[in-house]
């Protein structure tokens, strides 16, 4: 049974997606808005549809979603599959939406007879569940499956010709606000350094700072320390920050919350510099420095300027 | 303007994810709650819009007969009342979830005049299944913004900003609308005692919906493998300080 997949533009996460995409059926298809992918053949995919409306030139959910359906009509998959981006999760929201079926947001694996893994607490726990219905609507949670090759060849190309109603298009990005980033960013840095309660304050931060000058790193923080508002959100790591995959992770003072551990389980190392030594941090991070933050942090700051200059 | 918001109860996890015997549910006996973190940001947000433009907040809840303290701590930071569909404790799908929020709009609605915005969490903080807001936008016919960041209303249009890669995206939405926000959007209010004493005595009127089937079936719950790591300890203090370094070298990120 052939297997629907949506692939957003310059989006790595849709090629994880495909991986499991090819556990659910064959052959694949892939839905592509504005740009043809024969490339897409490597990663299994059969055929590329692709919408060309002008007016889908700006991101439309809708819009999206009637393409889907209508690539469903003729197709007749017996899956959907995205990943589980803001806009993969939300153009498969809006299809259960039309069709009133269940959809299973972030998954892992699929398993038989209609059954998934899929991620809770932003990945801090796994749901063993069942989709009760024949089309199963799904997407694949980020960076879990890997993006694997096959002896694909190129994929065919077909134009998607579209009958969308202009009430798909209400919701539509109507214009795009440029912001100028200050410094290195947090999904990008190869090292991050974190502070949580125990940094003390706002002007605590200055030591993180000062470290992360040397290394080039970006420093962020805890929940509770935007809620405090000690830093901005936007510095926030975490289930409802951003998510970061440096070589290095290190966390200042952070107690170590589920909260926090889903948005930098994904560092290479963690390093803990923590007064407790029970603080449940510990059981995540690979290496610890007990001990008062305020004096480890200046410490190793002026070890590596040593390091540094000789 | 008239605003719902739906809010869930759900626990504060804290270090680790301990499950009960049957693996249906996160082992809460020794645990705090709170509401979801996104939807704390909406209530906040209905709260802020009211208050510039005036108008009602009315909070949403679907859950135990304990979720009532959810509420009441919406109430506390400046919502007006609240409704309450108690459940039984069981987990309710999404599908099931958005059919119980637009049976009760349709009901206040009926009762009250429109809502001119519908405010959820764009994810519940426990389940994340992304998609109960969208489900109740298409029931009742409206357009639905989600992941919003940014939020401002004028002129029976609301203004909805996006966070996306180097920048925001913007949508103009017509009223009545539904929008789901991200944490981020404010910074929520700590509630003063007098607003805490003042809510316990704002109206919350409790239903009990009847729960369907579910399409989205949990089975069981499961701890990934990893929790539980033992750290290499380097040291104690700032003498700990050349162990780092080293590491630091090792890692190549000196």
């Amino acid at each position: 049974m052939p297997v629907l997949a949506l692939i957003e533009p310059n989006e790595e996460l849709s090629l994880q997606a495909l991986s499991l995409a090819r556990d659910l059926g064959q052959p694949i298809h892939a839905f592509a808005v504005g740009e043809a992918h024969v490339e897409l053949g490597a990663y299994g995919v059969q055929t590329v549809h692709v919408a060309e409306d002008e007016r889908l030139s700006a991101y439309a959910p809708a819009a999206w979603a009637a393409c889907l359906e209508q690539l469903i009509d003729r197709i007749e998959p017996t899956a959907v599959v995205a990943a589980g981006t803001s806009r993969g999760n939300e153009v498969l929201g809006h299809l259960a939406a039309r069709r009133n079926l269940p959809f299973a947001a972030n998954c892992i694996a699929v398993g038989s007879e209609g059954t998934v893994t899929r991620v809770r607490w932003g990945g801090s726990l796994l749901e063993e569940a069942r989709i009760d219905s024949e089309l199963k609507i799904l997407s694949v949670a980020p960076h879990m499956v890997e993006a694997t090759t096959v002896n694909g060849g190129v994929a065919n190309v077909e134009t998607v010709q579209a009958n969308l109603d202009d009430g798909e298009f209400v919701v539509r990005v109507i214009e795009h606000a440029e912001t100028r980033s200050a410094g290195i960013s947090l999904a990008e840095a190869k090292v991050v350094i974190s502070g949580g309660r125990g940094v003390g304050s706002a002007d605590g931060f200055g030591m993180l700072e000062e470290l992360a000058g040397l290394l080039n790193a970006a420093v962020g923080c805890s929940r509770v320390v935007t809620m405090a508002g000690w830093r901005p959100h936007t510095d926030q790591v975490g289930q409802t920050g951003t998510k970061v995959a440096p070589d290095l992770y290190i966390a200042c003072g952070i107690s170590g919350a589920t909260q926090h551990i889903a948005g930098c389980k994904g560092a290479k190392k963690i390093l803990a510099i923590n007064s407790d030594a029970e603080a449940p941090i510990l059981a995540s991070a690979d290496y610890a420095v007990i001990g008062d933050l305020a004096e480890v942090v200046p410490a190793i700051t002026a070890e590596l300027r040593k390091a540094q200059s000789s | 303007m008239r605003i719902l918001v739906c809010v869930k109860r759900v626990p504060l996890t804290g270090g680790k994810m301990v499950l009960t015997a049957d693996e249906q549910a996160l082992e809460t006996r020794h645990l705090g709650f709170t509401i979801s973190p996104h939807e704390e940001c909406g209530v906040e947000e209905a709260v802020r819009l009211v208050e510039h433009h005036g108008g009602e907040v009315t909070v949403l809840t679907l859950g135990p007969a304990e979720a009532e303290e959810q509420i009441r701590d919406s109430l506390a930071n400046g919502g007006d009342r609240g409704v309450h569909l108690v459940t039984g404790g069981e987990e309710w799908d999404p599908q099931a979830t958005a059919a119980a929020v637009v049976e009760t709009v349709q009901e206040e609605e009926a009762a009250g005049g429109g809502f001119d915005l519908i405010v959820f969490g764009n994810e519940s903080a426990d389940a994340g299944n992304y998609q109960v807001g969208i489900r109740a936008a298409y029931a009742l016919g409206r357009p639905i913004a989600t992941g919003l960041k940014g939020l401002s209303v004028e002129d029976g249009r609301a203004r909805c900003e996006q966070e996306v890669p180097g920048g925001r995206d913007i949508y103009e939405l017509p009223l009545p609308a539904v929008v789901s926000v991200l944490e981020g959007i404010n910074l929520p209010r700590y509630p003063s005692v007098p607003a805490k004493l003042r809510a316990r005595s704002k109206p919350v009127e409790s239903r009990s919906p009847e729960r369907p089937a579910p399409k989205l079936e949990k089975l069981r719950l499961v701890v990934p493998p990893g929790q539980g790591k033992q750290a290499e300890i380097l040291g104690n203090g700032p003498e700990a300080a050349p162990a780092v370094v080293d590491v630091m070298r090792d890692l190549g990120v000196t």
